[in-house]
């Protein structure tokens, strides 16, 4: 089993995610530390790209700040580093970026730092099934899970993405961006018992779920619920002091799944 | 095992989400099915001719021609098209496919609105709703057209992220299409994005060339020893080089905008100070930092605006079968006033990125060479914006 299938060993999983150097790198690390003590199962870091074309305006936002703070792709290794090694976060950490971060970088040179400071998988949203071999070979190669996407119009595809993927798959919950939804109007049972159907990956939903009862709806079809935007909304508010606040609302979305 | 489609050499692809990859397959079996069906070619070349104009002409520009003492020009006349630009060419085919496969709403990214205003016209034209989306500083560089396509009635959506020109009204066209794909189609207006589009409108702009080629054997009964065109994601370029790729002789020069020149930050000159790269649903040159972010680009032309280029032309760079040059705010500027004194014409300020440097290399060629340039679209849109470049304050 790979390390980021361990996030759903002990019942359902929460998954947060967090634009990493809004407003800053330190701030980040401190909203990891605080949502791992809240029973977060695994964190997703978004490494901020310029134009997030599957991001609604929240984690648009947050990335262009990010950016304009000086945050960095190298920036971020070194804090996943500090947070492996320096402030014991021991649950599995994946990133979330755009193809064009990991392919400038590099992709067997990003895989390889990916790896060496303690990432267990890659979300590309712009990389489907059909251009992932590119990336997926290195990954494996380096032990990192590059996670699938199933969107609520993938129908015929459902199996072909599913038989193929690691770690975790990440159902998309409604047609459009990420961002807080006050209804998610997509057959989700159906969805995730074709997922199922096909594979004995977890499955986890995101895009659109902030409520404590969207999240508890979610986690009877699925093996985990995703939360971005939420969690990013609370740190455009409340800045270097979101941390603690950060840690109530996931607290509140673990016990909801609980 | 997975397949990725759409490759020119190395470049092209589809990376887009999950949520669009039903829908670019759709299309792409909707446009594999209609390329090659009879009713539908023939309904194209109606509109095409009977509604746009074609086939545009290759006129001999013998005043430019003497001026310059070298090579013999010939401009293609995209700007006498319907809606001015050679972007109808494009829409008018997209729009077709798009109602055959049954949408009813197309929407679309436009730069400096002339694709927008075609799109808003074929919307027109063919009962369909339509929404655009067009960066917020193009809007106020380019009003007129805003007012175009209003009147024609679309809606024109202002986008404010980014650097709020041409790649994110892409970018966010992108998003809306995610949103709503069921009735709706993204009526691409570049040779770029996610396979099948970069073949798509390759294959409606394709129609330049074919008719430059025959045009040229009947005027000169041989064909031009060079073609040039302005070269942003690089619709007009690759329609008027297509047909000529096979004919190594003919020199294909896409004629990029430099802004205020490729060694400051100010361009959009993607050949010439971009990277490889993966973005907007392919893989091609971007202008962008060390870490893959994307560039933000600038040239006084909004349509030229944008920090990458379409696959194909990528491939042609890679190959050398196509060369690739850089042109100033000022060079273009300056073609814009000279083609107007000259044989009064007045191009698009795109357009004029192409006239600049037939202006360079014409006098240094012999007046047995042939170039054909094109002129992509009609200048009216940049009048205002020319005038306060020299300083002028006038009201459009």
């Amino acid at each position: 089993m790979s390390n980021t299938a361990k996030a759903f060993e002990n019942g359902k999983a929460f998954i947060a995610f967090i634009t990493c150097g809004d407003p800053d790198l330190e701030t980040t690390a401190n909203c990891v530390v605080e949502m791992q003590k809240a029973g977060a199962s695994l964190i997703e870091l978004g490494i901020p790209f310029s134009d997030p074309t599957a991001e609604g305006p929240v984690i648009m936002e947050a990335s262009l700040r990010a950016l304009e703070n000086g945050c960095t792709t190298d920036k971020i290794f070194d804090m996943v580093n500090r947070l492996r090694t320096e402030l014991g976060v021991t649950i599995p950490m994946v990133f979330m970026t755009y193809a064009n971060v990991v392919f400038s970088y590099g992709i067997e040179r990003f895989c390889k730092k990916s790896s060496e400071c303690g990432i267990d998988g890659i979300i590309l949203p712009d990389v489907p099934y059909e251009e992932k071999d590119e990336f997926d070979g290195i990954c494996k190669q380096y032990g990192v899970d590059l996670i699938s996407l199933i969107a609520p119009t993938s129908h015929e595809r459902i199996a072909m993405i599913a038989k193929e993927a690691s770690g975790f798959i990440y159902i998309v919950s409604s047609l459009g961006v990420t961002g807080v939804r006050s209804s998610i109007t997509t057959d989700i049972p159906s969805l995730c018992a074709a997922v199922k159907a096909a594979t004995d990956v977890p499955c986890a939903i995101g895009f659109g779920i902030s409520t404590p009862e969207q999240a508890a709806t979610m986690s009877k079809s699925a093996d985990g619920v995703i939360v971005g935007s939420a969690i990013v909304k609370i740190i455009a508010e409340y800045g270097k002091d979101a941390p603690a606040k950060v840690g109530e609302y996931v607290k509140s979305m673990v016990d909801a799944i609980g | 095992m997975p397949e990725s489609k759409g490759r020119f050499g190395i470049h092209g692809g589809q990376y887009i989400p999950e949520t669009l990859m039903n829908a670019v397959i759709e299309l792409e079996e909707a446009y594999n099915h209609y390329k090659n069906d009879p009713e539908f070619n023939k309904e194209l070349t109606e509109l095409l001719n009977e509604y746009a104009g074609r086939p545009s002409n290759l006129y001999y520009a013998e005043k430019m021609t003497k001026d310059l003492g070298g090579a013999k020009i010939y401009l293609k006349r995209e700007d006498l098209n319907h809606t001015g630009s050679h972007k109808i060419n494009n829409v008018l085919g997209q729009a077709l496919l798009a109602k055959k496969m049954g949408k009813t709403r197309l929407i679309a990214e436009t730069g400096a609105g002339q694709h927008g205003v075609a799109t808003a016209t074929a919307a027109a034209l063919f009962g369909m709703e339509c929404v655009i989306f067009m960066g917020k500083v193009d809007t106020e560089r380019q009003a007129l057209n805003v007012y175009r396509m209003k009147l024609l009635g679309a809606d024109v959506i202002p986008v404010t992220s980014g650097t709020a020109t041409l790649k994110d009204a892409v970018s966010e066209c992108m998003r809306e299409w995610t949103t709503r794909i069921d009735d709706t189609h993204y009526c691409l207006g570049s040779v770029m994005g996610p396979h099948p589009f970069p073949t798509i409108v390759r294959d409606f702009q394709a129609v330049i060339s074919r008719e430059s080629k025959a045009q040229m054997l009947e005027k000169e009964g041989r064909l031009p020893d060079y073609v040039l065109a302005c070269c942003g994601g690089g619709s007009n370029a690759i329609g008027s080089f297509y047909h000529y790729i096979e004919d190594k002789d003919v020199k294909l020069i896409g004629c990029e905008a430099a802004g205020r020149g490729i060694d400051t930050f100010e361009t959009a000159a993607t050949i010439n100070t971009g990277k490889l790269g993966i973005f907007h649903g392919m893989k091609s040159y971007f202008c962008q930092d060390e870490y893959g972010q994307i560039a933000p680009v600038y040239s006084i032309s909004a349509g030229l605006d944008y920090p990458g280029i379409g696959p194909e032309h990528a491939n042609l760079h890679d190959t050398g079968r196509a060369q690739y040059v850089a042109i100033t705010d000022d060079e273009a500027v300056n073609a814009f006033e000279y083609l107007s004194r000259m044989e009064g014409i007045i191009p698009a300020i795109e357009s004029a990125h192409a006239v600049a440097h037939a202006m360079k290399l014409a006098p240094t060629l012999g007046k047995d060479k042939i170039m054909v340039v094109t002129i992509s679209g009609r200048g009216d849109k940049d009048c205002a914006a020319i005038a306060r470049y020299r300083g002028e304050d006038i009201n459009e």
